[in-house]
């Protein structure tokens, strides 16, 4: 690791400071989105379909309507007098606001209940009469695609089947020539199941829109505020300058605060009508089936290797299960995220990936759950692929990886799939945490425990990440293009106030943000009031996920911190009667080049920038930047878990998992280690016990915290991290995303580890997640 | 219904609704928000408060049943010599990301520590079990209790 550059008392790149956040949250003064309380605010509940499927032949809400403190039930009637029935999603399709033709998943939006209380808004409910006609469910694409399959999506023109989408990429006939010459085929056919990020807090909105002058306020738990505030002009019709969107204190988000749902659609419609702010915050039932569910590929993955285990190509043919509505939040040219990166850490030159996606009666969502758009199953896919090619081809997984690394030389490197990954030094960082797990060691030991009738697997996982969307010659949502920014003022007290495009959801934006422009500016990172999430006191930008706030806002940060340095020169040397080009800058100290004792600090220079100027020069010290980033950035990591299986139960116990990430430059190595150890969790939450399923009328099992399995602390690993640091080339600091690594690259350490503590069994896949049943299945069909 | 429930030491008597409950009741009606909602099946614990000093999921208890009782929540952990210990500690060792679990994980923290003054990482683990995290992974917040209760310790042992 670098050292700092700058004191502690400035904080800049590599401290681990205090954050500035913490003390709002640890007095229980955070303000999230239900502690907002406006006056005359009325509550909003949504009646959802308890089928799967059904054609809607009426509703009656004339007995909930005739409620003491119901104002209103909207039904999709109401909304499509308003053309508001149904929405664009973020991937080109529509989905409903309000059911008004039939109600395709278990969960939908078919009415929704405007009341002075909570209480009663829930109770009225109870009083609407839903007229269902059931048709039959259909709950896994593979059903979906079959000849004759009732057709989900009839009222979209020239739908015919339910096909949402098809993508591919690569090239199939250099891929053909590899697997001809290849000396074997590995092939894996695996389920990355339907997950959902579940933050701890739900979504939810306050839609306050003034019927006299017109301006909307709206409080939601936005992760991408700007774009929201767009998308609502879009969508409803209401004029950008009158729409503000505030995203205040968020309880994480992982993905599933991105997208806009129908209930921020009604309850915006509804205080139109209204004249009075409408409050909707779901509950986690209504989080867990109806908003930003994950994942849920099949994926047939083919390796060709040759008996010395070089991988020559690799084919992948997918299923997605789309639910109803193809609502993936990803950049518009891409249908399967940025799945190319399905090559992995490997050095070959052909691959060919074919994708499909279909409607299902399922919740559509398809959010980035702590991934960079399909990262995660696309990594998952090549590390299980690549551990299973070694028990093939008969050498250690570790040493096939090694063997077919791509190289610290061969940067910048493009893959089969055309993604130019910027920087690494892959052996390096496996290597390390090899030696740190005392891998050889740990062989003997597990080739001993065998002998005794003991299951020891040790599983790997290197993964490589493409976060920071992106280069606006590539990636746009809604045909925004992706960049993002920053405003930074410099007072003439010195202090400072920057202003930020993305948002933070608890990745502690106040303080690392502050800190990059500590180590540009020097001025104390505590003396940087950093603002977010309000789009009328913040410049444009695309918002956070994908981790793309560090490579896009981070980088729109030091940017703007290094014009205002460049000014800040010119006034120094105006102060210090010196040549512009002799001034030096060093942790907040202007000094002329040679004669060091001649020098002003930025305070002095920020007083002078309103008080004291060169001839010529426009007062003040502040500007702004949209940075447009020249291309991704790559972290990858090295991920090393060890676990023992019992044979009889089939349950398993993590021994040991060893993270070696690296993430280029760390801002804060404390907020970067707290990341990585929740992504972990996630991770190893998804490989052993959280996933969403369907019993075949489309009734959602996990739509609670008791069905849907997140970790407690009792069954969490204990994590030991590492680090590397190779910075990468194009970000101003060096500085790559990491706050979705550990999600992406840990699931297929984990499913790698019992894989492995199997294989001398001859298994090779058990589906995610690795429940002990599953495992027990699998040990006594080998046996 | 009449209640007087007695919060961070000051009494709030209040006419409510028989199916109130506690956790509505703190923070629609006394106002006090720092007490969140995680879930609707008291899996999730961002809704702990502590009762005559025990912790209880406020989302499962009636406001009706808290009814006399003295209840704290997570404004009442700072007293006029600072910040609680726990407070301390969780933002000194990163025990926190988004915020929203740590109300209910501080207090429960709070409440081990004034009956097991060294807790092991186990039972700090045990106890915050029925807390949900999704941000941290708990290293910290395990950190966090266990510094807070050395430094309890060490200054009592001090004094
Ligand atoms: S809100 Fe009380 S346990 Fe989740
Ligand atoms: S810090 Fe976000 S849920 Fe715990």
């Amino acid at each position: 690791m670098a050292a700092p550059t700058t004191p502690a008392e400035i904080g800049g790149i590599g401290h681990s400071v205090q954050r500035k956040e913490d003390a709002r949250l640890i007095e229980g003064q955070g303000n999230f989105l239900d502690d907002i309380d406006l006056p005359s605010t009325l509550h909003m509940a949504i009646l959802r379909s308890p089928l799967a499927h059904a054609r809607i032949n009426g509703i009656d809400s004339s007995a909930a309507t005739a409620l003491d403190g119901v104002l209103a039930v909207v039904t999709g009637d109401l909304m499509d007098q308003h053309g508001l029935a149904w929405m664009p999603t973020l991937s080109g399709d529509t989905q409903a606001v309000l059911a008004t033709d039939k109600v395709r998943y278990q969960g939908q939006e078919v009415a929704a209940v405007i009341a002075t209380d909570p209480y009663i808004a829930t109770d009225a409910l109870e009083h609407i009469e839903v007229d269902y006609e059931e048709l039959p469910p259909i709950t896994t694409p593979q059903q979906s695609l079959e000849e004759g399959a009732a057709l989900i999506r009839d009222e979209k023109e020239g739908q015919t089947d339910n096909l949402a989408y098809t993508w591919e990429t690569g090239d199939q006939g250099a891929t053909e020539e590899a697997f001809a010459q290849a000396d074997r085929v590995v092939t894996l056919e695996t389920h990355y199941p339907r997950s959902h990020p579940a933050p701890l807090e739900t979504c939810g909105i306050v839609a306050d829109v003034n019927s006299v002058t017109g301006q909307a306020t709206i409080y939601m738990t936005s992760q991408a505020p700007h774009a929201h505030r767009t998308l609502f002009a879009m969508v409803a019709g209401l004029p950008e300058q009158n729409i503000r969107i505030v995203s205040p204190d968020i309880g994480g988000g992982f993905g599933n605060k991105v997208p806009i749902y129908p209930g921020y659609v009604v309850a915006t419609a509804a205080s139109l009508l209204i004249g009075q702010p409408v409050k909707w915050v779901e509950s986690r039932t209504e989080n867990l089936i109806s908003t930003g569910f994950a994942r849920d590929y099949y994926m047939k993955g083919e390796l060709a290797v040759t008996d010395e285990g070089r991988i020559l190509g690799l084919r992948v043919n997918m299923l997605s299960d789309q639910g109803a509505f193809y609502s993936d939040a990803q950049p518009t040219q891409f249908r399967a995220g940025l799945f190319h990166v399905v090559t992995g850490s490997y050095d070959f030159g052909a691959a060919h990936i074919d994708c499909k996606g279909a409607f299902t009666n399922k919740a559509p969502g398809g959010v980035a759950y702590r991934c960079s758009f399909r990262i995660t199953e696309a990594s998952y896919l090549i590390e299980r692929l690549v551990q299973n090619a070694a028990y093939e081809v008969g050498i250690d997984p570790a040493e096939m990886r090694l063997r077919n690394f791509i190289q610290p030389e061969q940067f910048p490197y493009e893959t089969a799939t055309g993604f130019v990954y910027d920087s690494g030094d892959y052996p390096t960082a496996l290597r390390t945490a090899l030696d740190e797990v005392g891998y050889e060691d740990l062989r003997r030991e597990q080739a001993e425990a065998r002998a005794e009738g003991r299951l020891i697997g040790i599983g790997i996982a290197h993964f490589t990440e493409a976060v920071g969307a992106g280069p606006s010659r590539t990636y746009d949502i809604a045909g925004l293009k992706m960049i993002d920014s920053a405003e930074l003022r410099v007072h003439p007290t010195g202090k400072a106030i920057l202003k930020l495009g993305v948002k933070t959801q608890g990745q502690g934006h106040e303080t690392t943000f502050a800190q990059i422009v500590a180590e540009v500016l020097g001025i104390p990172a505590n003396d940087i009031k950093v603002e977010h999430g309000d789009t009328d006191h913040t410049p444009y930008g695309l918002g956070t996920y994908a981790s793309r706030s560090t490579p896009v806002g981070g980088a729109a940060t030091a940017v703007v911190a290094r014009k205002l340095a460049d000014k800040s020169k010119k006034i120094a040397a105006h102060l210090l009667e010196a040549a512009d080009e002799d001034i030096e800058l060093a942790s907040g100290v202007f000094s002329v080049a040679g004669s060091p004792d001649r020098s002003v600090t930025i305070q002095d220079v920020a007083l002078a920038a309103y008080t004291n100027l060169p001839e010529g020069m426009e007062y003040g010290l502040e500007d702004v930047t949209y940075y447009d980033p020249p291309n991704l950035t790559y972290p990858y990591g090295s991920y090393i878990v060890v676990v023992e299986v019992d044979p009889d139960t089939g349950v398993w116990q993590v021994q040991r998992m060893v993270a070696l990430d690296d993430c280029g430059v760390r801002i804060n190595p404390m907020i970067v280690e707290g990341q990585i150890c929740g992504g972990l969790t996630e991770g190893f939450a998804m490989s052993a016990m959280q996933w969403i399923t369907f019993d075949d009328d489309g009734n959602c099992i996990g739509a609670n915290f008791m069905d849907y399995l997140v970790p407690t602390a009792w069954e969490t690993p204990r994590f030991e991290l590492l680090a590397t640091e190779v910075p990468s080339p194009h970000h101003p600091i060096g500085a790559k995303g990491v706050g979705e690594s550990a999600t992406v690259g840990s699931p297929a350490a984990f499913v790698n580890a019992v894989i492995d503590a199997l294989a001398h069994l001859g298994v090779r896949n058990i589906d995610m997640p690795v429940l002990p049943d599953r495992v027990w299945a699998a040990i006594d069909e080998a046996s | 219904m009449e209640i007087t429930v007695t919060i961070n030491g000051s009494d709030h008597a209040s006419d409510v609704e028989p199916r109130t409950l506690l956790v509505d009741h703190i923070r629609r009606t006394v106002g006090l928000t720092g007490t969140h909602v995680g879930c609707d099946t008291t899996s999730c614990g961002a809704c702990t408060v502590l009762m005559d000093g025990k912790p209880v999921k406020a989302c499962t208890v009636l406001a009706a049943q808290a009814d006399g009782s003295e209840v704290t929540t997570v404004e009442g952990l700072k007293t006029a010599d600072g910040l609680h210990p726990v407070q301390q500690a969780f933002t000194d060792d990163h025990g926190l990301q988004c915020g929203f679990c740590t109300p209910g994980m501080m207090l429960v923290g709070a409440s081990l520590i004034a009956e097991n003054a060294d807790p092991s990482d186990d039972e700090v683990r045990w106890a915050i079990s029925g807390n949900l995290c999704r941000c941290t992974g708990y290293i910290n917040i395990v950190k966090a209790i266990r510094t807070a209760a050395a430094r309890v310790a060490e200054s009592s042992n001090g004094s």
